[in-house]
């Protein structure tokens, strides 16, 4: 499976994406510019953590219209998949590949913590390797991560199974205590309809070794390359 | 010279911060009077700031070379060995001044300015620490000023993408009107690749890389170069704005141009902007340097001369290119979207040149700028204050009635209690190898491709210093090694950020070299070599000087990542131990300000002999994988430090412990201060190993308790 980190002018994860990548799951990995729109060579993308362009405006917005993001759709259409984090996500947001926004924390302020997701959706091909219902340990750290949606849109996200992460406690009860921004519903990862985009607030690469505090994030990982080793089908052009 | 600008005369120059005897000094060297622009290129460079003025004398002391010195002081960081391929750069920098007037920008740019440092050595940041003194956190005023300046650094920090790894931050009245905010970055680099800041070889072209430049800052050395008066808010114009996206796309260009080997010096544009980076670049490598001001990209019009060269614009650096691969420089910065003009060029006649549209506005030896401002040695005087403090006996006050509530009150006051809230706003893991965060006594990163580890800490009780500023220096270092030394790690060197008041009052200037007399004989007896550092005088507001802040910031090393420690227990059933001596005080303690208001009394004795064997004897337990916890027992005392011990780490454990029975006051037993002192806890298993490792030591050590007591 080809992965490329996309980089853009402020993006700071990428070089810890491809490190986990490449040096802790031996995967073949490279990095893509935000001016590159010629994504054929890969089978996932990855948008990671950062300040794209300062973040200024809003987290994500300049980023949502760069040439790499805007050669997503057609990916995602040829059978490619996408997985954002953090600003990531922030980024898929604004672009429209995945619905709702994400605001200032609650607290109106940055934070850095651990935090605790239950998985709420293990069918889809980022969470395949997961039980329902089990909790993952993964840290966050941004300023703008509480995710927001109209009533609507929440329905929809709601029966649609689109809600694949929340924040919860150890024990895996929602709760608002264990919600560090303030998220709605507290949503922390999300797929678009189809199944092929995934984005999360969380980090899953600072949570892929031992020596870092844990490797849950690497569940994602794994259900990912386990689905292609199941479903030839899957990413096949 | 050009006609449009303001006549120069002793008024001028008394104005913009030059003495008298100072500004005919420039008069005899040059051998008439400075243009207006000359007179702001000296100002800034003759500033206290720039020129250690009053400091130099007493730093030449400092020990700064050592087998794992890669670059000691003078450059814009120091550097030291870590073995294989790889170093380590590291620097601490204050940003007092303009923290206090607008404390969001003067904290975030303190940030910027001391990674630029780390960077334009050649080094990728992979670490800050800060360490911040505020007035009492009940005061509004204070509150404002903690709030603006934990979140510039958190802003800045996380949106630049560097981890941060721990500091301090610590209340006391006098700095209510003088807050103190060092900033500590640390970076990683090839031993083969290092860039310093020398402007080589007459001929080859001269970059101006970065931001563009703006009026903000004019002065801000010499503003840094003078005590507060009540209408301090009124210089808000001088603190400097940053960008900490520029500052990243700045990084990453700089590393890739350094990576082309078309780069051959780069030094940042720091304090004094443009004027510094032009004189002590050629300074350094005895060539001269040509400029034309007008290239210098401006995002302001009608800018002059003056403010060109004098503009603390952040997020610029000036480099020198070899002649014939300008192409391969400007490459690498379009691609990151940054300008990168060619201003001019080396020369070898020693001068600064530099024109505005091809006039002559400054035309001075590059020496006269960057090495000969005046060397002071001013009067020094011991202070009156020092008799009363010291023959204050802290034992003359009643004992607690509940030493348990006087414990309980320890650990919520501000200055012991969790700074989570402080650190919970920075990124802390970015980069992936923060193995400890902070909230043990140092932070610890692993080395990729590599099995081992650097810690890091910085430290330094204000209240010692005052009391006995040449011990107190001292033990600001101890403190530091000792930090290093409970996480298993080695010290390679250290940095140091000198805040005190105004060196024109000899009791200041006392203190100031008698904490750097300590601060030498410490690193001497440790064998800790100063890389690099930085002086911070006129650090008063209204005549109310700080305590004086030597702030030591340590680099260590840890050959084996897998073994090191954190400062909590882990076990019910482990055995505690307390390595180093009972000899205690609460002269100076943290018990004796919260609970008595007091600042007084004599300090327990530092025997650094002692204290080297002590970091000798944790390191080797470490090594040999028998504890499991290692605390320095610093602030509160023993009763705070095995408490954080309980209660810090990811699970609450109890501890009992026995006191030596015996006459003493259980105050002075609890709460005491000392240097030399580790609480480790020890498994199970390898107590007996542990008794004979500690024999080999020749230290005091005695075992005082348990993990594991009943909770509550």
């Amino acid at each position: 499976m080809n992965f490329g980190v996309v980089v853009f002018p402020g993006t700071w994860s990428d070089c810890d994406f491809h490190y986990v990548i490449g040096e802790v799951l031996h995967q073949p990995v490279r990095y893509v510019w935000h001016r590159d729109s010629q994504l054929a060579d890969f089978d996932c993308l990855i948008l990671p953590g950062g300040f794209s362009y300062g973040d200024y405006l809003r987290a994500g917005a300049v980023a949502g219209r760069s040439p790499v993001v805007e050669a997503l759709p057609e990916f995602v259409a040829k059978g490619g998949v996408v997985l954002g984090s953090c600003n990531g996500f922030q980024i898929l947001c604004e672009s429209k590949l995945l619905p709702g926004a994400l605001m200032r924390n609650e607290c109106l302020q940055y934070r850095c913590q651990s935090t605790f997701l239950r998985v709420e959706n293990a069918e889809t091909s980022f969470t395949r390797a997961m039980r329902p219902g089990q909790v993952l340990k993964m840290p966050i750290s941004h300023g703008e991560g509480k995710f927001y949606a109209d009533a609507e849109t929440l329905r929809r996200v709601r029966d649609q199974k689109q809600i694949v992460f929340r924040y919860a406690s150890e024990d895996g009860r929602v709760v608002k205590d264990a919600n560090p921004n303030g998220s709605l519903d507290n949503i922390a990862g999300l797929i678009n309809e189809e199944g092929t985009v995934l984005g999360l607030m969380p980090h899953p690469e600072r949570a892929s070794e031992n020596a870092m505090g844990g490797t849950d994030g690497l569940l994602i990982f794994h259900s990912l390359l386990g689905s292609l080793v199941e479903d030839g089908s899957f990413l096949k052009r | 010279m050009t006609g449009a600008e303001p006549k120069v005369t002793l008024e001028l120059a008394l104005a913009s911060g030059l003495t008298g005897e100072e500004y005919d000094r420039i008069i005899r060297r040059l051998g008439r009077e400075p243009s207006y622009t000359e007179l702001g290129l000296f100002s800034a460079l003759w500033s206290e700031h720039c020129a250690y003025k009053h400091s130099r004398v007493f730093l030449r002391g400092l020990p700064t070379t050592g087998p794992a010195v890669l670059q000691g002081p003078g450059e814009n960081a120091g550097i030291v060995d870590l073995g294989g391929d790889l170093a380590l750069a590291f620097k601490i920098e204050s940003h007092n001044h303009p923290s206090f007037i607008e404390p969001f920008q003067g904290a975030a740019t303190g940030v910027g300015g001391i990674l630029r440092d780390i960077f334009t050595m050649g080094a990728r940041p992979i670490a800050i620490l800060d360490s911040l003194r505020f007035g009492d956190p009940g005061d509004p005023r204070s509150r404002r000023l903690i709030d603006g300046v934990v979140s510039g650094i958190s802003w800045y920090g996380n949106c630049f993408g560097v981890p941060n790894l721990g500091g301090e931050v610590k209340f006391a009245p006098e700095y209510a009107g003088n807050p103190l905010v060092n900033a500590m970055a640390v970076g990683l680099l090839r031993k083969d690749r290092i860039f310093r800041a020398r402007a080589e070889g007459p001929g080859n072209p001269v970059f101006y890389v970065g931001a563009k430049t703006g009026r903000d800052g004019i002065h801000g050395a010499t503003m840094a170069s003078a005590t507060f008066d009540e209408g301090a808010e009124e210089r808000r114009p001088t603190v400097q704005v940053g960008d900490p996206f520029t500052e990243k796309l700045l990084l990453e260009a700089c590393l890739e141009a350094m990576e082309t080997g078309a780069v051959l010096g780069i030094q940042d544009m720091g304090a004094a902007g443009l004027a510094c980076a032009c004189s002590e670049m050629p300074a350094r490598a005895g060539t001269g340097m040509e400029v034309e001001l007008s290239r210098v990209p401006q995002r302001e019009s009608g800018m002059t001369p003056y403010e060109i060269m004098l503009s603390e614009s952040q997020e610029r650096m000036l480099l020198v290119a070899a002649r014939g691969r300008e192409d391969e420089v400007r490459k690498v910065f379009a691609k990151w979207e940054l300008d990168a003009v060619e201003i001019g060029r080396v020369t070898g006649d020693g001068m600064l040149r530099a024109t505005m549209n091809g006039t002559l506005v400054a035309d001075v030896p590059v020496t006269a700028l960057a090495d000969e401002a005046p060397v002071y040695e001013k009067p020094t005087a011991r202070p009156a204050w020092q008799d009363g403090l010291e023959a204050f006996d802290p034992l003359s006050l009643p004992a607690p009635a509940d030493p348990g509530e006087t414990l309980l009150a320890l650990l919520a006051s501000p200055g012991i209690a969790s700074k989570e809230w402080v650190y919970r706003q920075y990124d802390m893991q970015v980069g992936i190898n923060t193995l400890v965060m902070p909230g043990s006594d140092a932070g610890v990163l692993r080395i990729k491709g590599t099995r081992k580890a650097v810690a890091l800490t910085t430290d330094c009780n204000n209240r010692f210093v005052y009391l006995n500023p040449r011990a107190g220096a001292a033990m600001a270092v101890a403190e530091a090694a000792r930090n290093l030394a409970v996480t298993g790690a080695r010290p390679l060197g250290l940095t140091d950020c000198l805040n005190f008041g105004s060196p024109e009052r000899p009791e200041i200037l006392w203190q100031f070299k008698e904490a750097v007399a300590g601060l030498a004989e410490a690193c001497r007896a440790l064998d800790i070599p100063v890389v690099g550092g930085n002086v911070s005088f006129y650090n008063e507001t209204l005549g109310q000087a700080i305590l004086p802040a030597p702030v030591i910031g340590m680099a260590g090393l840890i050959d084996e990542a897998d073994s090191r420690r954190t400062q909590w227990f882990e076990a019910d059933g482990d055995r505690i131990a307390l390595l180093g001596p009972d000899d205690v005080s609460l002269g100076g303690s943290e018990y004796l300000w919260l609970v008595h208001g007091r600042v007084a009394g004599r300090l327990a004795p530092l025997d650094l002999g002692q204290e080297r064997r002590v970091h000798e004897a944790c390191r080797a337990a470490i090594a040999a994988g028998l504890l499991r916890g290692a605390h320095d027992c610093a602030e509160g005392g023993l009763a705070v430090t095995v408490a954080e011990s309980c209660v810090s780490g990811p699970r609450l454990l109890g501890a009992e412990i026995d006191l030596p029975a015996g006459t003493q006051r259980a105050d002075l037993l609890l709460f005491g201060e000392g240097p030399s002192r580790v609480v480790v806890s020890v498994r199970p298993e390898s107590e007996r190993h542990f008794e004979r490792l500690m024999g080999e030591f020749a230290l005091p050590w005695r075992w005082i308790g348990r993990v594991g007591a009943r909770l509550w």
